[in-house]
């Protein structure tokens, strides 16, 4: 116990690296996912297509691999990314961006086909119908699956600890080995995460909760 | 398609789709070849970056290299899946019956075991095995495995239960089936049918994060590649990493597929194939959306 009280700096400057680095990668993924969600719904086939392909591989190959290739394998391209923080993030980013788009796209074909319908039916143009019918209610059901793509991502931030970014589970691992594997580091540790995790959890619940609509 | 946002396309539309789709191609094929071009121009195509394969040098044979990757390496990222994800099926069935308990001052370990292990990386939880608690690193990485994964399968069998139409255990306590007769021969068995495609979904994730095992220095499939790469020198990295990554995405494609065909023939939703992605974090509420919908 007391080892966490006299380290408690350590664990901030984990936390925060943590943090930022879910931060940054949140912001980057939802941007790329959201481009992605985009080109998978759009009326051009190729693009579909070259978006859908992008969406699978990336959803069946785990983090570490793409960690792997920005660390060993770019720099066989010539590339030569700075081994931490930023390679971190775009790794991240690049992971995650493949589940935002898989969440908003599966939001936006929740809507029901006769909401548009009707919403067409009744004169609305394209930019009303998004507006004012199909969006207000595909962000109501792609919201929590969002806020659990972040926490998943907030989790798989720790992948970095094994590419030389010293954040959460990096700054546990240091500690553990420096105190002969006292098993209450990283118990400090699992309370940070949770510290993030359980409050998101309980936040995507009870919007779901309170979002839900019968359809 | 799309049918949401767009009407049925008229013969105009169609022509405008069809040259845009093609301008999208060629935009994309352009771009592929400039990558690929790219490449080429850093000899990463020429034939001495992917001898290795076939005629490795420093005098090993071509046999040894395929069979350090994919006999050992991706021998020990399937056995670490195959002892993980039985281990965790039971611990995670055992969760989920627990939580059945009538009395709520019972129930509150199994949820907060739930809540708790599926709220932190498994990483940390394999540390926790290999630094804290001992062991070695296949024992690190089975743990972590287990220990994350038996939260997710709980989670997966709660939402089926209570998915379940009242009227089915109503109906088996009517016939005077005790409450452990009808979870066994009535509710269980639906639920798991019903929940069969999250769980092959969720064995997906549970192989992905054997990749883990990497960072916690278990010699598995990543581990092979690295290995093979340092020692025959780092140009063969391109190949050995198409041949990783090759293997896991059959792999874990195969799988996915199966869980889609599972969802389909067991009369799901398409689409409802749980979560090949390792980023599933269920949320709580037993609904049958939820039940059957994606996970992120």
């Amino acid at each position: 116990m007391d080892l966490i009280v006299d380290n408690a700096s350590t664990y901030l400057d984990g936390f925060a690296v943590t943090a930022r680095l879910t931060a940054y990668s949140a912001v980057a993924a939802l941007a790329v996912g959201l481009v992605m969600a985009a080109l998978r719904i759009a009326p051009l086939r190729s693009l579909r297509v070259v978006a859908a392909a992008y969406v699978e591989v990336l959803r069946n190959t785990p983090l570490t691999l793409v960690f792997f290739f920005m660390v060993l394998v770019a720099p066989q391209f010539g590339i030569l990314p700075p081994l931490g923080f930023w390679t971190a993030v775009a790794c991240l980013a690049l992971y995650t961006s493949a589940f935002v788009a898989e969440a908003v796209r599966s939001g936006i074909n929740g809507v029901g086909v006769g909401q548009a319908e009707a919403a067409r039916s009744i004169g609305l143009t394209f930019g009303q119908v998004l507006r004012e019918v199909v969006l207000p209610q595909a962000v109501r059901s792609t919201v929590p699956p969002l806020i659990n793509v972040l926490i998943a991502l907030t989790k798989n931030t720790s992948v970095a600890a094994g590419f030389a970014v010293v954040e959460l589970v990096g700054t546990g691992r240091r500690l553990s080995t420096a105190n002969a594997g006292d098993p209450w580091v990283l118990v400090g540790v699992a309370v940070c995460y949770l510290v993030i995790t359980i409050p998101m959890g309980l936040l995507a619940t009870s919007l779901e909760r309170r979002v839900a609509f019968a359809r | 398609m799309t049918s949401v946002l767009y009407d049925a396309p008229g013969p105009v539309t169609r022509r405008r789709e069809r040259i845009g789709s093609v301008v999208g191609a060629v935009v994309v094929l352009a771009l592929a070849f400039l990558a690929l071009r790219y490449a080429a121009g850093r000899g990463v195509f020429q034939a001495d970056h992917w001898d290795v394969l076939h005629n490795p040098p420093k005098g090993q044979s071509a046999a040894d290299v395929w069979r350090s990757i994919l006999v050992r390496g991706l021998g020990a990222t399937l056995r670490a899946a195959a002892v993980a994800a039985p281990l965790a099926l039971v611990l995670g069935l055992v969760l989920a019956l627990w939580r059945t308990t009538r009395l709520r001052w019972l129930r509150v370990p199994a949820v907060a075991v739930v809540e708790v292990f599926r709220g932190l990386p498994v990483l940390l939880m394999m540390l926790v095995g290999t630094l804290a608690l001992g062991m070695d690193p296949f024992g690190g990485v089975v743990f972590g495995l287990v220990v994350y994964n038996m939260a997710i399968f709980a989670e997966i069998l709660r939402a089926g239960l209570a998915a379940l139409p009242k009227g089915q255990a109503e109906a088996a306590s009517a016939i005077g089936l005790s409450r452990w007769q009808s979870l066994r021969h009535v509710l269980l068995p639906q639920a798991v049918r019903m929940m069969l495609p999250s769980l092959v979904a969720q064995l997906v994730v549970l192989l992905k994060d054997s990749s883990l095992g990497f960072i916690v220095s278990y010699p598995e499939l990543l581990k092979a590649i690295q290995n093979n790469g340092q020692y025959f020198g780092n140009r063969y990295f391109v190949a050995l990493f198409v041949v990783g990554a090759g293997t896991y995405l059959a792999v874990n494609l195969s799988l996915s597929a199966f869980a889609r065909w599972l969802s389909r023939r067991t009369g799901a939703r398409a689409g409802a194939v749980g979560d090949p992605a390792g980023l599933a974090l269920v949320a709580s509420r037993p609904s049958r959306r939820r039940a059957t919908r994606a996970r992120p």
